[in-house]
């Protein structure tokens, strides 16, 4: 029988492994694909709350549509940052990004 | 149903479609093509294997099971293998949501999903990232030149095509297929919608890399782009992939706008579906030969110049239409 | 065990073991390529959690779009070659520490609280009731939703453009 908790727990350990990639990647892309899976641990968390905790209203799962597309747009502006750095700076790892000046 | 008996469905539908799209879209299509080139051009096509060359893609088939298996040596072999994978995989997932016809039992349907349009959009956008894989497994410039230019002419159809797909979900009603194709019943949607009609296939086209947008694959502009480096089966399940997900786009186009396998009592649903589905082949095939090719940055700017306003502007209409005047 | 049950579980290990190889490959494209069978398994999950609009939604734009956006970006910067051998930075074991922690919070708050579901049901075609809220209650974070991705679309395009 699975419960909301198999549910948090999930996502949960979702939650945790992009916060590993973001806290020991050097790439910036690596980054933001753990970026990506942090949201996608919130998303999973909001809908199973609308399934289990409150279902008369839709509102768990227009939240996570909410939060899909504003992922997609910060993935969207992340990307463009990092393809304008390594135009710039030659490098897209971001501990070689020290110099305030080039 | 308890859920072995669902596995099992689910199994023999899988085993069900992928023959099914094998023998008549892959098989049977790439004749019909090479048939219907020849008749345009003014000459014969194969008659040498079986009567009138009918057998000509089962010895075309034997041919390439035979061949040797080459792998580019600095290729990266995880990625090189998985693309072929998922390029047929995504095209054979789109037949989940037609409807072939109607039984005494019901619609002679896969799954009836109330996403069913949604699903297709998002099968259709699935091939992207197999074709990625193929063009950077390839280790070789050409196909990953092909690659990029590939993913980035599906991307930018895709957008079209969508918004065709959501115009017509609104004059029905609804996301699923049956649903549409039941509304369908007094006036196909060809007639009220004939410009989302129109959008929608000439994305459909550009989505499968068919003439006149194929320049990712024609033979003198990028030897043949994203697939330059798979030899033997593996090309034939590129193959396989590229006139399934034709075949596909074709089967969705009749489904949407032409009315599904309504037609006069005279023959069953289904052959009315079948019909219809060959008389669209036909056309494809038929424009293939007939236009040149264009340009990457024409085809680009096709799209997203041309087609994205036409298609909001159709779809704002069709909103005023269903909210205003037939409430 | 039911039918639901085993379906969680495999696709929970779908999804973990993919996003164990998402962040920790040292190949930058095997990382991104191993996002779509993750996002594919959260798929699996929203369906069985009655949510098929936001199944279909994610397939189109986090496995359609976004996997696609990842990937050209990959190949137009210089990460792909692999050129520097080393994809993990000198605080390896500390993020590991600090993420087993925040792990052991979520897990233990999430199972000691006791959650009282409200009465109500689902509505049976997600579709058509997600865009009534959308047009009804929801109303101003759908329009501040779409003033979002037109500002972050302009500002993508003049970030990303060459400067000639």
């Amino acid at each position: 029988m699975i419960t909301l908790t198999h549910y948090l727990v999930l996502s949960a350990l979702i939650f945790v492994l992009g916060l590993f990639a973001v806290l020991t990647r050097r790439n910036g892309v690596a980054i933001l694909m753990g970026i990506e899976l942090m949201l996608n641990a919130a998303n999973i968390n909001l809908v199973a709350f609308n399934k289990f905790v409150a279902p008369g209203a839709m509102q768990g799962q227009v939240f996570a549509l909410i939060v899909i597309t504003l992922a997609a747009c910060e993935a969207a502006v992340g990307l463009a940052l990092v393809l304008a750095a390594y135009r710039g700076l030659e490098t897209i790892y971001l501990d070689e990004i020290n110099l305030m000046k080039w | 149903m308890p859920w072995y008996l669902e596995l099992l469905r689910a199994i023999g539908g899988t085993i069900l479609i992928f023959s099914g799209v094998a023998i008549v879209a892959a098989m049977f299509g790439v004749l019909l093509e090479r048939k219907i080139s020849a008749w345009i051009q003014s000459r014969l096509g194969p008659k040498h294997v079986g009567p009138q060359g009918l057998l000509q893609t089962i010895a075309d088939t034997i041919k390439l099971i035979q061949k040797e298996n080459i792998i580019p040596q600095n290729a990266d072999y995880k990625i090189f293998a998985s693309a072929v994978l998922i390029v047929p995989l995504a095209a054979l997932l789109d037949y989940v949501v037609i409807p072939f016809g109607q039984t005494r039992w019901g619609p002679l349907i896969f799954r009836d999903l109330n996403i069913g349009v949604l699903f297709f959009a998002a099968t259709s956008s699935l091939v992207v990232v197999g074709i990625l894989m193929a063009g950077w497994g390839s280790n070789n410039k050409y196909a990953l030149l092909g690659g990029l230019r590939s993913a980035a002419q599906m991307v930018s159809y895709e957008i079209p095509m969508a918004l065709a797909l959501i115009t017509v979900a609104m004059l029905a009603g609804s996301l699923s297929t049956v649903t549409i194709v039941n509304a369908q019943s007094h006036l196909w949607y060809i007639v009220a919608q004939p410009i989302a009609f129109l959008i929608f296939v000439i994305a459909a086209t550009a989505e499968v890399n068919r003439v006149p947008f194929d320049l990712v694959e024609a033979e003198s502009e990028l030897v043949a782009g994203y697939f330059s480096e798979y030899s033997g089966m593996r090309f034939a399940l590129f193959q396989l992939g590229e006139y399934g997900e034709m075949f596909a786009m074709a089967a969705m186009a009749v489904t949407l706008f032409l009315g599904g396998w309504h037609g006069p009592q005279l023959l069953p649903p289904v052959l009315w579906f079948v019909i219809k589905l060959y008389a669209l082949i036909f056309v494809f095939m038929w424009v293939r030969w007939t236009y040149p090719r264009f340009r990457i940055d024409q085809l680009l700017n096709f799209s997203w110049k041309v087609l994205i306003p036409v298609a909001l502007a159709n779809l704002v209409v069709t909103a005023f239409f269903v909210m205003v005047v037939h409430p | 065990m039911t039918g639901e049950a085993i379906a969680f579980y495999a696709l929970a290990a779908i999804t973990l073991l993919s996003g164990v190889i998402v962040v920790s490959s040292p190949n930058i494209v095997h990382s991104a390529v191993a996002l779509v069978p993750a996002f594919l398994g959260v798929t699996g999950i929203y369906i069985l959690l009655n949510a098929e609009f936001v199944a279909g939604v994610q397939v189109l734009i986090y496995a359609g779009a976004i996997t696609v956006l990842i990937l050209f970006v990959i190949m137009l910067t210089e990460g792909g070659t692999g050129l520097r051998l080393q994809q993990r930075n000198e605080q390896g074991t500390i993020g590991a520490v600090v993420a087993a922690a925040v792990a052991a919070l979520l897990i233990a708050g999430a199972t000691r609280t006791v959650w009282t579901p409200q009465p109500g049901t689902l509505a049976t075609y997600t579709p058509g009731a997600i865009g009534q809220s959308f047009l009804g209650t929801n109303l101003l974070a759908f329009e501040g939703t779409s003033v979002v991705l037109l500002v972050s679309l302009i500002g993508a395009i003049i970030i990303a453009r060459k400067e000639d």
